[in-house]
């Protein structure tokens, strides 16, 4: 990347005059716009379009199956759709906030992309605080969303921007404080370090590096869903109570956009989870080739993380949602004291086990953790099949 | 706002007072379940106090009886309740048989039966659906509506009409059981009672739902019997009260069926989950009826001679039968003509709307979405 810029600004370039740190500037801005637009809005559309197909066949549904095959282009179609719309400011609302506050959504959400490693050559800046810069721009989230509640001027959405702002500041602890173990146990806060440290295979990954590992990663996912206002914990937008929460004024692109974040944010959740607990993009060292190596990498950690998104779509069309103080009682009652428990405990198992009986523990922990998870899908095979069994044409109506 | 004249001083810790927010919750709101508004007074996420403001649905249903004669009115029962229209419509048959002192067939009394017990098992879907919706769980809502449409299905073929069925007459029903129609019906009796165990374990003893449901809104039995909850509702209460067992009507003593009433097994007696239960142990009751009803059905007319232009004698008659939320009376009182001098109906949401600003009152802006789901009010069932 600094090559070509330099290229390009140096003798006989393209932009032969123009003063390398503008010319920096505008290449970074350039690439950002490509993977913007390449990656990560299609992405979240893409997201948009599976979490219906899964909902509806959870829900013995069908789902939005139209445009394209299997509807895979509804996005698009939706996000046509809601561009040509009239974008509704209220007379009453706050033009400013109002106006600025998807965005800020928007950003949030979009500016975590720049440090999420899709491979061992392909990320945008590996920061030397990675993880760190990723909790700080998610916090960008709630003050869009606080914003789009109180500037709509309406009841519901204040509602919902503020219980918005109480669950998303919450949870970030118990979040934040389930990534430490992660960084005790690299001493590095960079994602590419976090992975680096981590191997291709199960029993190198963080989850079954210890017992406190394993809990603190679902700590991590159950605080990022609540982050990521998903059900069990979509309050802020809780449609049964406050009719939209708090994009219930919006309309049009913006209020595409609120949705854009969301499903984007799935994708991030899913990211970073791969990044901390699961070895992130390792693979086995299987070929020389940078160009093949980094596809593989990179269709491993796409795999990895939209599995976790599956796991929330499945969760969200599962589970109930929870009330505001039993939301709030689930994080500083029971969620922050096992962070903190975990994170002493991280600390203690890296001064107490000794080295040959840490793998001995982590060979076990795979075991374990394989053992559950053969389980529980044994346990859906069967509910799957029994309700197979019963799957008898009761379809009365003569006319159809 | 003075609505109920009641004003709630909201007083903090330290002397630090808040103001009061005053929402308005409907009448387009997505859990009222249809029209219906509620005049809320929130202190942040707390409610102060919860006014229903009825009648945004009013149609006069019972002056149009006035106006269009026994016969006539029929279809009209259909919408006092078309979330279970069955019901209304036997209740209208039925005050006009007791006025006029016409005996229905046997055959007759077991269509209706039938026809009013599936409709009861399609009203509770609904109501145990929405409730699950109104909780935030949308699954179970699809799942409830997919059996409710086999019964639609069902009913479609007994009667030509899937919500709105205008299926009964004065002196019997419209039309005999199709032919090959029991042996369907006892069919999605098979397929349906094992999926209500399986409605259970999929939401009904669900952590976060019973967390949501227990120890809210709970109505002991003398305050249930104070402010006049029938149905479910009261049984939720742990009042053993059924018009179908206390008041016998129709074939009802012929059939052996319990009567389910709330026990607080995940919380209080009386609280959300008591009446959410109730509905759903009322559907295997149901099933219980049918089964009986279908393997008896007699043989015989299914319509008795009724005149076409209707004159009972000059007298009243009240009713009372159990409709899928309640005891419910009919009344009407005839001058001898082809008119009914005056129709009244008398519905259990109505009465059950008259609770919810006493047991709102202190609960969280989200449980007052589980009391009203939980009372299962249906909007048209309270105007009329």
């Amino acid at each position: 990347m600094k090559q070509l810029v330099l290229q390009l600004t140096g003798e006989g370039g393209l932009l032969a005059g123009v003063p390398y740190p503008l010319a920096a500037a505008l290449a970074m801005l350039l690439f950002g716009a490509i993977v913007v637009f390449v990656f990560v809005l299609p992405v979240a559309g893409v997201t948009s379009w599976l979490e219906r197909r899964v909902w509806a066949r959870i829900q013995s549904r069908v789902g939005p199956n139209r445009v394209g095959p299997q509807g895979f282009l509804q996005w698009l179609a939706d996000g046509i759709k809601n561009m040509l719309k009239e974008d509704i400011i209220p007379t009453a609302a706050d033009r400013i906030l109002f106006s600025i506050a998807p965005y800020l959504v928007v950003i949030g959400f979009i500016a975590t992309f720049a440090v999420i490693p899709f491979s061992s050559a392909l990320v945008i800046a590996d920061l030397n605080i990675g993880i760190l810069y990723v909790t700080a721009v998610t916090g960008l989230v709630v003050v869009g969303v606080l914003m789009a509640g109180w500037a709509s001027n309406n009841k519901w959405s204040l509602l919902g921007g503020i219980r918005s702002a109480a669950q998303i500041v919450s949870y970030e602890i118990p979040a934040a404080l389930s990534i430490f173990p992660i960084v005790l146990l690299t001493g590095t806060l960079s994602m590419q370090g976090i992975i680096q440290a981590q191997g291709w295979a199960p029993w190198h990954w963080f989850l079954f590096h210890n017992p406190f590992t394993f809990t603190a990663f679902f700590i991590f996912f159950v605080a990022a869903l609540a982050e990521g206002n998903r059900t069990p914990f979509d309050l802020p937008e809780a449609e049964s109570e406050l009719v939209a929460g708090f994009c219930t004024e919006y309309s049009g692109m913006r209020y595409l956009l609120f949705f854009l974040a969301e499903w984007g944010n799935l994708y991030v959740i899913g990211a970073i989870v791969t990044t901390l607990f699961l070895g992130g993009w390792q693979v086995p060292h299987v070929t020389d080739n940078p160009f093949v190596l980094a596809v593989l990498q990179f269709g491993v950690f796409f795999l990895k993380s939209y599995f976790w998104v599956f796991i929330a779509m499945w969760v969200r069309a599962t589970l109930p949602r929870v009330r505001v103080d039993q939301l709030m009682s689930l994080c500083w009652l029971y969620m922050v004291p096992i962070a903190i428990v975990n994170l002493v405990g991280t600390a203690i198992w890296m001064m107490v086990v000794p080295a040959g009986l840490d793998r001995v523990v982590q060979m076990l922990m795979t075991l374990g953790g394989a053992a559950i998870v053969v389980g529980f899908f044994g346990r859906v095979r069967f509910h799957l099949r029994r309700a197979k069994l019963r799957d008898v044409d009761y379809y009365y109506n003569p006319i159809i | 706002m003075s609505l109920g004249g009641y004003d709630v001083e909201v007083q903090r810790p330290g002397g630090l007072a808040t103001e009061e927010m005053t929402l308005n919750m409907g009448p387009q709101h997505p859990s009222t379940h249809g029209v219906l508004r509620f005049i809320v007074k929130a202190d942040g996420e707390v409610m102060r106090e919860a006014i229903p403001d009825v009648g945004y649905l009013h149609r006069s249903i019972e002056k149009i009886a006035e106006k269009v004669g026994y016969h006539g009115f029929m279809p009209y029962t259909d919408r006092v309740d078309y979330v279970a229209a069955m019901p209304c419509n036997q209740g209208w048959g039925m005050v006009c048989e007791k006025l006029a002192g016409i005996e229905v067939p046997r055959r007759a009394e077991y269509c209706r039966v039938i026809a009013v017990e599936l409709n009861r098992i399609a009203s509770h879907l609904l109501s145990v659906g929405s409730m699950g919706m109104d909780i935030g769980a949308y699954t179970p809502f699809t799942h409830a509506l997919r059996e409710r449409e086999y019964i639609n299905d069902l009913l479609e073929e007994l009667c030509g009409a899937r919500l709105t069925f205008n299926y009964m007459r004065i002196g019997g029903v419209a039309w005999d059981l199709p032919p090959d129609w029991v042996p369907k019906a006892v069919a999605f009796l098979d397929r349906f009672e094992p999926l209500i165990d399986e409605y259970n374990a999929l939401i009904s003893y669900n952590k976060i739902y019973v967390e949501r449901l227990a120890n809210v809104a709970v109505i002991s039995a003398a305050e249930a019997i104070d402010y006049n909850l029938v149905g479910p509702n009261l049984r939720g209460s742990g009042v053993k009260y059924d018009v179908r067992k206390d008041m016998p009507y129709s074939v009802y003593p012929e059939f052996e069926f319990d009567v389910p009433i709330g026990t607080g097994e995940v919380g209080t007696v009386g609280d959300c989950f008591d009446r959410y239960i109730v509905r759903i142990r009322e559907m295997n009751q149901s099933c219980r009826i049918l089964r009986q009803a279908l393997a008896g059905v007699p043989e015989g007319p299914v319509l008795t001679k009724v005149p076409r232009k209707f004159k009972p004698p000059v007298g009243d008659a009240y009713i009372r039968l159990e409709s899928a939320r309640g005891d419910m009376g009919w009344y009407c009182v005839s001058d001898g003509s082809e008119y009914p001098y005056r129709v009244k109906i008398r519905t259990g949401s109505f009465t059950a709307t008259s609770i919810i600003d006493k047991v709102s009152r202190g609960v969280m802006l989200a449980d007052l979405i589980a009391i009203v789901a939980s009372f299962d009010l249906v909007a048209p069932e309270i105007d009329r």
